[in-house]
Parts: structure tokens; sequence; C-alpha cells
């Protein structure tokens, strides 16, 4: 930075203003310049990795583009006409959706009851949070590997496990009823470590007076729980809540791997089926519609979350 | 209540108490005698962690036993004929797994390296520099938050094939640099370094590449070592994006290999199952030998950016 080199004590104090202010201008110019050369290399990679797909594929949206780049001209609507009334894209919407809510809700809940279970302070600490977080460090395909061998219905654990209790197992990936149930319980253990660990933060951000001063009030210990610690986490809940939602929402890799979407579709959510119709299918412009279709739905979902957030702020 | 978009300035749980919290993650130890109470969850908690882990001692178990006894029926948890290695030495004599480990960790290496330079370049900037323009980046950037990376495979693969990057490690590393939540976070941490430090180094004539590199940097360590961490395990795991960019199987890593061993020999389950563990081994180990960091940088992470 030259501009400040001339500026020594011995100046006048009428020059030493002029001086500074001078000087104040030049580095404010050569800040606009140095910020945009700072910013620039993420900028350039923002712009033409997420900005121009974004905008690009929006406009694919309404062309009749392949996968071989062919037949780029525009269809107007066409797309998002025949995106409209796919069976397809209404039931993979619906398992995304169904996928969501049974995935979010144990997700939320098993996190708050292990993060509580593991706040209490018993010995083991590196042992717990290793049980509960390490699968949150295993790829998809690798959580997918070891849950489909457990499934397996001849060889597999679980079915091993029933039968020593007389339980006859099910072929829980093949079948329609299971499917999406055997997706989810292998979704709560393989990522809920990441709640877990947010979870513990907070709650060992609560005050410790708190308890003390519920505990001398003869509170107990189920007393305290409901009106200090649900209370204090309320904050974390929320935003649990959201991060999970979102990531529900963009669930493919296990499903894929496990499924493949199947037996018949009943598992395939929205990115299954884009990917599908893009690129098994060659279809990139109308898999773009879908895309967008969806994308329209997050941002519904964000800003129905934000206008309820900020009201309830408000009311606070 | 504060919201949980990074849109919001009132979010902004700050940088400092999220590092407390993580701190505190990692920190207790409150060691009270066991009451009747403390046994039950104790044995409540106990039984939660073996049911976490049995899913992958029982892939470990079945990774030494020979193709013909995971295949058995009925099944024994322990082998007849004793466990072997065979599974392990043919995975690492004639399978791609190794070139596979060496993609993965030098595309998610890479991906690190460029993801936390040009983000806190980028956070440095708009934290200390009022510039025009300032403001409108800042919300730009908060705004693409929104955006699900996932929806934008298909316009990305087109501009990767005008890129000729189809096929290519840098197909599978540039696409995952860009990541606004980390700027953001970055920027929120510059921003609570105490500005004095930097006047006084201006004025003795130091110029402002000079300052980010020598003063902010180093002061920043901890918080770059979260981005690293977070930013290393994702890159690691990911698996869509370089499953629709790569097709040749020297490029392949970790994730999207395994996935088409398995589509291609399903039936080698001992294989199949040494193939995975050893796939998870790398993280599994570091994190074995860095469980504060990696569960610092984590929470720290997850709770700032958020």
């Amino acid at each position: 930075m030259t501009t400040a080199e001339g500026l020594t004590p011995t100046t006048t104090p009428a020059s030493g203003t002029a001086h500074l202010a001078e000087g104040r201008r030049r580095r404010r110019r050569s800040d606009t310049l140095r910020g945009w050369i700072y910013c620039s290399p993420f900028l350039i990679a923002f712009g033409l990795f997420l900005i121009w797909p974004t905008v690009y594929g929006l406009w694919m949206s309404f062309t009749g583009t392949s996968l071989a780049g062919t037949n780029t001209e525009f269809v107007g609507l066409t797309n998002w006409i025949e995106a409209l009334g796919d069976p397809n894209v209404w039931s993979s919407l619906g398992n995304t959706a169904w996928f969501t809510i049974l995935s979010t809700i144990p997700l939320v809940l098993v996190a708050l009851i292990l993060a509580v279970l593991v706040n209490i302070g018993l010995p083991g600490q590196w042992f717990w949070r290793l049980s509960f977080f390490m699968p949150f460090l295993l790829a998809s395909t690798v959580v997918s590997q070891f849950w489909v061998w457990m499934l397996n219905p001849q060889l597999g654990l679980v079915n091993t496990a029933l039968g020593w209790f007389g339980i006859e197992g099910k072929a829980w990936l093949q079948d329609p009823s299971t499917a999406m149930i055997a997706v989810v319980v292998t979704t709560v253990w393989w990522t809920v470590g990441f709640n877990f660990l947010l979870y513990l933060a907070a709650l060992q951000n609560i005050p410790e007076q708190l308890y003390e001063a519920a505990s001398l009030d003869g509170a107990g210990r189920w007393r305290q729980f409901v009106s200090i610690t649900v209370p204090q986490l309320a904050p974390t809940t929320v935003l649990v809540l959201v991060l999970q939602l979102l990531a529900s929402l963009k669930v493919f890799d296990q499903i894929y791997q496990m499924t493949g979407g199947g037996p018949g579709g009943s598992t395939r959510p929205v990115l299954l089926y884009i990917y599908e119709v893009g690129f098994t299918g060659y279809r990139l412009g109308y898999a773009s519609a879908i895309s967008y279709i969806f994308f329209f739905l997050i941002i519904l979902i964000s800003v129905a979350y934000m206008v309820i957030s900020s009201r309830r702020s408000v009311k606070a | 209540m504060t919201t949980a978009t990074p849109a919001t300035p009132a979010m902004s749980s700050s940088h400092r108490a999220a590092a407390r919290t993580a701190e505190a993650v990692v920190s207790t130890r409150r060691r009270k005698p066991l009451d009747p109470f403390r046994m039950v969850a104790f044995v409540i908690l106990a039984v939660l962690a073996v049911a976490w882990l049995v899913p992958v001692l029982w892939a470990v178990l079945t990774s030494f036993k020979s193709e013909a006894e995971a295949a058995a029926l009925p099944v024994r948890i322990i082998p007849e004929g004793g466990f072997t290695l065979d599974a392990y030495i043919q995975t690492l004599s004639s399978s791609m797994v190794p070139r596979w480990a060496w993609n993965s960790l030098l595309t998610s290496t890479l991906v690190t390296v460029i993801t936390v330079a040009i983000s806190a370049l980028a956070g440095y900037a708009l934290s200390r520099l009022r510039f025009a323009g300032r403001n409108v980046i800042t919300m730009l950037i908060v705004a693409s938050i929104m955006i699900p990376g996932q929806i934008l495979i298909v316009p990305l693969f087109q501009l990767m094939l005008s890129l000729n990057l189809v096929d290519t490690y840098w197909g599978i590393v540039l696409p995952q640099v860009v990541a606004a939540p980390m700027v953001f976070i970055l920027k929120k941490f510059f921003d609570q370094i105490p500005i004095e430090l930097e006047e006084a180094a201006l004025m003795d004539g130091a110029s402002r590449l000079k300052i980010f590199w020598s003063i902010i940097l180093p002061l920043s360590r901890p918080i770059l070592g979260a981005v690293s961490i977070f930013v290393f395990i994702g890159a690691w795991n990911n698996f869509l994006w370089p499953f629709i960019v790569v097709n040749d199987a020297n490029l392949m890593t970790l994730p999207t290999g395994l996935q088409t061993v398995i589509s291609a020999y399903g039936i080698q389950y001992a294989q199949n199952m040494a193939q995975a563990v050893l796939a998870a081994l790398p993280l599994i180990v570091v994190f074995l030998f860095f469980q504060r960091q990696i569960i610092k940088g984590i929470a720290t992470t997850g709770i700032a950016g958020q």
C-alpha cells in the first residue's frame, strides 16, 4: 500500500489533513481494483460453474437438446408442458417428498436422543462419538455396499438375525412395500452423525446454571429436559431441520446404488429421473425442464420457511 | 431466534461462539459417580453404539472370508475354514482400487487447495476492502447458496463437453471449487480479526497481499483447517458429479469406481466387502488420528456456515 507512506508525524496539521483525504481517496480507488482482482478467481469459477449452468439450463429447458448436442432449436414450452403431464415426474417428486418426510423425522429425533445421551457425560466419550459419527465419513458407495449386504435376502445379517428369533425376513430392497424404508434406515445410519454433532455442540452451550437453578427448585430430570433443554435447543432444531430437509430433497446416491429407483420406480427420486431422462434417455432439454420444476419447488419451500420464520421473529 | 439461512445477517451466530461451541464438543470430561439413571443411560448408549457399528463389523467379517464361505448357507458368523486375506490380496493385486484411491486423493486435494485459496482471497476482499460492487458480489454469493448444485448436472455436463473436460481430472475438480458458504464463513472470521493489526502494517508500507499472507492467514489457521476438512471430506465422498463427468475407469474416484465393480461382478461378496472396507479405511484412519480436529471442524463449519 503506497498511499500511507507520506504520512509522517512531522507534517503540519493542514497539509496532513489534505494528505490524509487524498490518500484515502487514492486508497479507495485502488481498493476497488484490488477488490475485484482478489475476488476474480472465485468469481470466474462462480460464474462459469454455477451462474452460467443455471442460466444455460433454463435456456436448454426451452430447447430439444439431446446428449449429442443436436436439435438445439427453440421449442417453447413443449418440455414444460410435457413434464407437467408426465406421471413419472409426479411420482418421482412424490417419492422425493416421501423420502424427505420419512428420513427427516428420525434424523432429527435420533440425533437429539443420541446427543442428549452422550451429553450426560458417561465414560467412553470418544467411543460414542466414533460410533455415531464415523458413518458420516463414508462415501455413499461404501454405505450402500454395506447395507445391500446387510439386507441380502439369503446371506444378509438382518435376515439371519431375524431367523434366530424364528422371524422370516424379506427381500427388503426388492419389495415395493419395504424398499423405501430400507433406504431410509440406511440414510439415518449414514448421516445422523452430522446432526448429532450439531446438537451436541448446542447442548454444551446451555449454561449449567439453568440446570442448577432448576434442580434447586426441585425439578426432576424429565422436567429439566422439557423446560430447559428443549427450549434452549430450539434454534438448533430449526437449523438442523432446515438443513436436513434441503439435504433429503436432494437424495440420489444411496437410492441409485441400492435400488436403482426400483422396484417398479417405487423409490425413484426426482434427481434420479432427471439423470435417467438426460443421460440414459439423451433428452437434455427435457431433463432441464424437470430440473427447473424441482428447483422452483425448493425455492418455494425456502421462501415459505423464510416467511414463517420472519413472522415468528416479529412476534417474538 | 436466529434464522438458518446464511442469507440473513441476523443469523450470523458469531464465529467465535461457534468455535467455542466446537471446542466444548471435544473437551467435555464430566465424570460423576454412577447412579441408577446413569447406568440405564449407559446401557442404552452402549446398545445403540454397538448397533451402529454392526454394519461395519459385518462387512469387515465378510471381507476376511473366502468367497465360498461368504456365499455359504446357512450363514455363519465365524467361517468354518477360518479367516483369509484372499479378498484383500485379490483386490490390491488385480483390481483398480489402488488407482482409484490415488485419483480420489489427487482430485480431493486439488479441490480443497483451490477452494480454500480462492474462497479465502475473496472472503478477505469482501471483509476488508471497501470497493464498488462489493455489496452486489456479497448478495450474489449469498443468493447462490439457494441453488442446489445437483440440478445443474445437465447444463454443467454440456459445458464440460464444450470445454473438452469430460473424462479429465480437471473436469472432476473445477465444478467442485465453487463453495459460496465457505467464502461466507471465511469472511465472517476475517471480520473479527482486529483491523488495527492491519493498519499498523499498512503504515509500515506492507502490501495488501503481504498482509493477507503473513498476518491474516496465520491468524486464521483454525478456520482454514476446519474449512479444509469439510471441503476435503465432501470432495472425497462426492459421487454424483464424478459419476457424470468420468467414464474412463482409469480416471474414476473411489466412490464411482466401486459402483462400476458392483454392477459388473455383483456376486463376489468377500471381494466387494474388501473393496468397500479399503475405500472406507483412509478417512477412518485419518479420523482416528485427528478426531478432535475433525469434529471441531465439522461442528464449526456446520454451525457457522449455516
